[in-house]
């Protein structure tokens, strides 16, 4: 057995890596709970505008959230060709997952310079700070996501990824999918239950 | 693209199980892009303002759901995952509508105190 190819099973016969990975998002569920229940409680609740009805976009964030789901999907193709040794597809699916990432990370950037320019910033009000803070958590988490993924497409592409190391690419897309379960969370809950 | 995934994946420990054929993770994507396309349409619709936050959170939950049994594949995994990843998520939604009832409590109880 070679050192990638190695396994750490667990006395329930459970990988050690993949069994800490769950344990790792469930922390962040309680990070995320407490951003979003921190925006939620202060809602309402500014004194001076700009307020979410009047400068959030849905179209736009719309196609931002088609665009994280989309990337999901590529996400799975790319774990199920890593897992029956087909690198060709495995490359070229890493890098739309990546790709899509640094989209939806372009469509941030655009989002929250315009709310800048409408007058939305960090200290406004009560809705930019627990907004920025929120999606701004989001967004960096995001950003770790695509650094990784696109870790995994340069070492796919030096040939030091297969099917061997198809664990690191399931644990890599564990955290991409949470980022998008995230997303469909503060899409809904801020976005769209105005 | 389309191959049924018969054997456990790669690494895998002996209560893991083989994750979803590519024909499967596409429908599920189908599905979310119908679930999104309804969250959106449901939004526009006046029709909808009196039901519009519980649909909204139904048609979130379905997603959520779908991407976190087949994509992350909690439905094919050791249920010891799933405990993972559940209890920290009830605990956090617990928390969410514990903070909630807290502070729109303390605000109708204010209400209320100034009305009287």
């Amino acid at each position: 057995m070679t050192h990638a190819a190695a396994t750490h099973h667990t006395s329930m016969g459970l990988d050690s890596r993949k069994m800490a990975f769950w344990a790792f998002i469930g922390s962040e569920c309680l990070l995320f709970s407490s951003l979003i229940s921190t925006y939620l409680v202060y809602k309402g609740r500014s004194v001076v505008g700009p307020s979410p009805h009047e400068i959030l976009n849905i179209p736009f964030t719309s196609v931002s959230t088609f665009d994280l789901l989309m990337s999901s999907l590529m996400m799975v193709l790319a774990l199920a060709a890593v897992q029956r040794g087909d690198m060709k597809w495995g490359k070229i699916w890493l890098f739309a997952t990546a790709l899509l990432g640094l989209v939806f990370l372009g469509g941030q950037v655009i989002e929250f310079t315009e709310f800048v320019h409408k007058g939305l910033t960090l200290q406004t009000n009560l809705f930019g700070c627990t907004f920025f803070v929120l999606t701004g958590t989001h967004g960096a988490h995001v950003t770790v996501g695509v650094l990784w993924l696109l870790t995994l497409w340069v070492r796919a592409l030096q040939g030091k990824l297969g099917p061997g190391q198809a664990l690191t690419v399931e644990i890599t897309g564990l955290y991409w999918h949470f980022v998008d379960v995230v997303w469909i969370v503060i899409f809904t809950v801020v976005y769209l239950i105005q | 693209m389309s191959e049924q995934s018969g054997e456990p994946p790669r690494g895998a420990g002996p209560h893991e199980h083989a994750h979803p054929d590519a024909e499967t993770y596409l429908r599920v994507a189908a599905a979310l892009v119908v679930l999104t396309v309804l969250e959106v349409g449901v939004f526009y619709v006046p029709a909808f303002r009196p039901v519009l936050v519980p649909t909204l959170l139904v048609l979130s939950a379905l997603k959520f759901s779908l991407v976190v049994l087949f994509y992350m594949h909690l439905k094919m995994d050791s249920p010891f995952f799933s405990f993972l990843f559940g209890a920290p998520l009830l605990l956090a939604t617990g928390v969410l509508v514990a903070l909630l009832f807290l502070f729109f409590g303390t605000l109708t109880l204010r209400g209320a105190a100034g009305a009287g």
